[in-house]
């Protein structure tokens, strides 16, 4: 399989993260939209993972090149469920104080 | 085709048919629902890759907790249906253009990249995405930002404690 057809794949998947975030306003669906784009980048990393460990294997047969990206994604995975939880709970007290999750209440921070 | 092509395509139309639905559903609920489908796709591409790791924890995590927490918060907040005020017609298609934008120019980016011209990527060999090497790797030489991770989530769970108790 290309490369390119992964890259091709994640970089639609992003797009369409970046797209969902400039069109709506609900900030529930503006962060399930960064989570989307989070999982397109994830995607992309394992794939380049599995590029480099398959022509790594050609010289060594024992080779664990490639291993770090798919660290690196757990890694990311970790990090994005302790964001979304600390970002959910900003979220539920911006309900609490305007009522409303619409992203335009945010332009004016104060009060 | 192959076998493995015909799960490529058919799981990458289901992931972007199923991020597409996530954008023009009105509900929220909806959107998280499909949300969800998108994340079993990639976990598809996942195990398509030999990552069976990163398979399960991605629906583990991902499909499984984060989701539960979208949808709880959701329910608790009790968005109504018709009650999501509307971008204008020319943000929303500026944004839609801007996006579009976005992905041609990085689409004609890769297509002129040299270095990624006739690379092919190991399909369904390699062990790296099995949990004994992940495992020796992730205990050995990662370990410290593994243990750092763990106070990441102390902390967060202390920060969002603190801020949903105000």
């Amino acid at each position: 399989m290309p490369i390119q057809y992964y890259i091709y794949l994640c970089l639609a998947l992003f797009s369409i993260g970046v797209t969902g975030v400039l069109t709506r306003r609900n900030a529930i669906v503006v962060f399930m939209c960064i989570e989307l784009m989070l999982n397109a980048v994830n995607l992309l990393l394992v794939a380049f993972s599995k590029m480099f460990h398959g022509y790594a294997l050609i010289e060594n047969t024992t080779s664990t090149t490639g291993i770090d990206a798919q660290i690196f994604v757990f890694f990311i995975m970790v990090v994005a469920a302790a964001e979304v939880s600390v970002g959910l709970a900003i979220i539920v007290m911006m309900y609490r104080n305007t009522h409303s999750v619409d992203i335009n209440f945010l332009n004016r921070l104060k009060n | 085709m192959s076998i493995i092509q015909i799960l490529f395509f058919a799981l990458s139309a289901f992931a972007i048919i199923s991020a597409v639905m996530v954008l023009i559903s009105k509900n929220p609920i909806h959107s998280v629902l499909w949300l969800i489908l998108v994340f079993f796709a990639i976990s598809g591409h996942y195990i398509l890759l030999n990552a069976q790791f990163l398979a399960i924890v991605n629906i583990i995590v991902y499909a499984g907790a984060i989701m539960v927490l979208f949808l709880f918060v959701i329910m608790l907040i009790n968005v109504k249906k018709d009650s999501e005020p509307q971008k204008q017609f020319l943000v929303k298609l500026l944004g839609v253009v801007a996006g579009g934008s976005f992905l041609t120019l990085l689409v004609a980016l890769v297509k002129q990249t040299g270095q990624l011209q006739g690379r092919t990527l190991l399909m369904k060999d390699g062990v790296i995405g099995l949990i004994h090497p992940l495992g020796k790797a992730l205990f050995n030489e990662y370990v410290v930002p593994f243990e750092i991770s763990s106070v990441l989530f102390l902390s967060a769970m202390v920060g969002a404690v603190i801020i949903g108790k105000k």
